[in-house]
């Protein structure tokens, strides 16, 4: 299955109330002010949040609909004005291989996928270019199991999986990480960090200290830091992304669990406030169900369009 | 989690309160802004339009009593209709049924079932002393058996032992037998993180259910969710049939709609809360409280149940009167700094405070967090018992050895002992102006340094 498809097929769930919600806005075959607000309201219940959907809504105004205004037309609308809001935003994630080794820190509440991003991640990696060397650091070593759970993923992909002991400090296997893959001159070292909720000011301080760890061995390090978010939060991903972004610098976002009835309406306002680059979307539990961000899909499945 | 909501709903009454009389064009104001609200907290909108409407219903042709603000009466009508919302009382795990009483968790991936099942049997081992099992269905997520199994051990409680290849019912009934013959009261299914829209294995926890026939199947969703929480709840509800909801990670900052959406599509109450990430981090769902919080006005009946369960009366009471005599000590401030970390530390204590979000900032400021907390004890802990008693001893030279003592430096000790003073100074006020007192003069003009 096409990950458009994928997409689709999850997007189509709840995009099906869109639909309907604009269809049955348009009822009177008119953009009146009553219809606008009802448009504003399906793209509310798409985790937009209002602001953004008010702005979206208000927008369709100053639009010519030539052919008249149906549901389609107005929804092809919506969906090229979030594309090109979202155009910006899309940039896939490769290795650099001038930065011996690239480092990229892995962050996110807790249950966002973290881990499975990580898999899926070297997954694709290791496929692109097999003679990539990467190392895998199991630093959620607070939850029970997440070591084994990312040696798992090591032993699917083939990559080493670096963890100490269960409850063991993360900054401190970050830094045997790094200087082991710099000993063994590894191309890319992708750490794993416990889920932590961001109004948690000591916990948000001990990724902060990774870090700086991280920076002893190498200033450059960590050259990516990808934020991991659940398709199906709400407006609480922008409080996410502030927060995170506060303490470590956030260098893209990956959005997680699309294949589910969650829209991940809320990317829109994220790309809005932040600009920062998504670089993957998750559509599913299977090691190719990681893909790259594509702006026009996304927004056409989001308002329950064929691409 | 409901600060935010708090917040943006206590700005709108506050331009409410500065006007006098309450007219239509008002309500209607009002209604816009918790709508707006409501939103932005993540409610769903087909429920946040139905809350929306019967609140106005209520409004309208509400006589504006003398003696209340009309702000004070539609802060009322919309505080009634959230707990009427959100359920009007705590509901309480249903175990009655034959021993061994099944329960079922499920939910989406990552919402939380396996740390929340594992607080659940800790929960119902140590409170209600039930002999508990739990088992794990997951056998889709990498390591994920494993995962209760190892909480199993920091809980101490019984897992089933795994066998690889096994699929979910064939692992539920074995659960069930094994709980049968080895005299269980209760045994815990922990079930795979599933999608709403995963016909193939919302099926699969449907015939789940069906082969072990739950007391309680209980919903497990994340509070940070957003307008999905109805979808999700819908599905789960019908698809397999959700006598309860428990609602995980209620100590972030969502503003936490999702449990109204979620309780008004499926009916069924919220029963547990998350709050943190020790595993005795569970609660039971309080509605009136949280409807209380959404208003700002605050969780004072929580703060004060956490109090009573972890302050010795007697001891509350010595305190009191030595305050009263002027004889508050640093003895007495380790004390109190101590049931201070047993009440879940400062922070989550804060949490339940009216005006938070305005304090949240305040403390961050002042950098006060469980960390000042320990190290003051730290530093009280340093001096002689005499230097207890009798603070003024502390000059020059006993600071700095102190300071060597505890690890600290001088200019903490001087802190400590302003704050102490101040403390003393508070407490006494406190006891003067009774419980009202310091709702109103806030809990923070205690910590300010």
């Amino acid at each position: 299955m096409s990950w458009f498809k994928k997409l689709k097929d999850g997007l189509s769930k709840s995009s099906g109330r869109l639909v309907d919600g604009i269809a049955r806005a348009l009822g009177s075959g008119k953009l009146d002010a009553a219809t606008i607000q009802e448009i504003e309201d399906a793209l509310i219940g798409a985790d937009l949040g209002p602001a953004v959907a008010a702005r979206l809504a208000g927008g369709l105004k100053q639009k010519k609909f030539p052919d008249g205004v149906s549901g389609d037309a107005v929804r092809a609308a919506l969906a090229d004005d979030v594309a090109a809001l979202l155009a910006p935003v899309a940039k896939s994630f490769a290795p650099d291989p001038a930065k011996q080794p690239h480092v990229v820190l892995v962050v996110g509440v807790n249950g966002s996928g973290k881990t499975t991003t990580i898999g899926k991640l070297a997954h694709r990696l290791t496929r692109e270019n097999p003679a990539l060397k990467l190392l895998l650091v199991a630093g959620d070593t607070f939850r029970a199991a997440a070591v084994s759970q990312l040696r798992i993923w090591g032993e699917r992909t083939g990559a080493p999986v670096i963890a100490g002991a269960d409850g063991a400090d993360a900054a401190g296997l970050a830094f045997d990480a790094l200087s082991r893959a710099k000993a063994e001159g590894l191309d890319l070292v992708l750490i794993d960090t416990a889920g932590r909720l961001h109004n948690k000011a000591d916990l948000m301080a001990e990724l902060a200290k990774i870090v700086r760890v991280l920076k002893r061995l190498d200033p450059g390090a960590p050259h990516d830091v990808l934020l991991v978010l659940d398709a199906t939060t709400g407006q609480n991903a922008i409080a996410q992304v502030e927060t995170f972004k506060s303490m470590v610098a956030v260098s893209g976002l990956v959005l997680t669990k699309l294949d589910g009835s969650a829209r991940g309406g809320v990317l829109v306002a994220l790309s809005e406030k932040f600009g920062l680059p998504v670089v993957a979307v998750g559509v599913g539990e299977g090691q190719e169900d990681l893909q790259p961000f594509a702006p026009h899909d996304f927004a056409r499945g989001l308002l329950g369009l064929d691409s | 989690m409901f600060e935010s909501l708090s917040k943006r709903l206590g700005d709108v009454f506050d331009r409410l309160r500065k006007r006098g009389a309450l007219t239509e064009a008002d309500v209607d104001a009002v209604l816009r802004e918790v709508r707006v609200a409501l939103l932005e907290a993540d409610v769903a909108l087909e429920v946040v339009k139905d809350f929306v409407a019967q609140v106005k219903l209520a409004a309208i042709g509400q006589e504006v009593i003398r003696s209340v603000t009309p702000g004070q009466m539609v802060v009322k009508i919309v505080h009634d209709q959230l707990v009427a919302t959100l359920g009007a009382s705590t509901s309480e795990i249903n175990l009655r049924a034959t021993p061994p009483v099944p329960i079922l968790m499920v939910g989406l991936q990552g919402s939380g079932k396996t740390t929340t099942t594992a607080k659940l049997a800790k929960r119902l081992t140590e409170r209600d002393k039930k002999k508990v099992l739990m088992a794990s269905l997951d056998t889709r997520r990498p390591a994920a058996q494993e995962q209760l199994a190892v909480l199993g051990t920091q809980v101490s409680v019984a897992t089933l032992p795994i066998i690889a290849g096994q699929q979910p019912v064939e692992i539920a009934r074995r659960a069930i037998e094994v709980g049968a013959k080895e005299g269980y009261d209760v045994v815990l299914l922990d079930t795979a993180g599933r999608l709403a829209i995963d016909e193939e294995l919302m099926a699969e926890a449907a015939a789940v259910r069906a082969a072990v026939n739950p007391a309680e199947t209980l919903l497990v969703a994340d509070a940070m969710t957003g307008q999905d929480a109805v979808n999700l709840a819908r599905a789960f509800h019908e698809k397999i049939g959700v006598t309860g909801i428990v609602l995980t990670r209620v100590d972030g900052d969502a503003r936490g709609g999702a449990a109204l959406s979620m309780r008004a599509v499926t009916g069924q109450p919220i029963k547990f809360i998350g709050i943190g990430e020790k595993l005795d981090a569970i609660d039971v769902f309080h509605p009136d409280r949280i409807a209380g919080r959404i208003l700002g006005m605050g969780d004072i009946v929580g703060l004060v149940e956490k109090a009573a369960e972890t302050v010795e009366r007697e001891e509350a009471e010595k305190l009191a009167r030595k305050v009263q005599k002027g004889e508050f000590d640093f003895e007495d401030m380790a004390s109190q700094l101590k049931q201070l970390r047993k009440m879940g530390g400062l922070s989550s204590m804060m949490g339940m405070l009216p005006g938070i979000g305005k304090m949240q900032k305040q403390i961050s400021e002042a950098k006060i967090d469980d960390k000042v907390v320990r190290r003051q004890e730290a530093i009280i802990s340093s001096m002689t018992p005499k230097e207890r008693r009798y603070p003024k001893l502390l000059n020059a030279r006993r600071k700095q050895r102190i300071a060597a003592g505890s690890g600290t430096s001088v200019e903490e000790i001087n802190k400590l002992i302003k704050q102490f003073m101040e403390m003393g100074r508070m407490v006494k006020q406190v006891s003067k102006l009774g419980q009202k007192g310091l709702a109103r003069a806030g809990m923070a003009s205690l910590f300010r340094r």
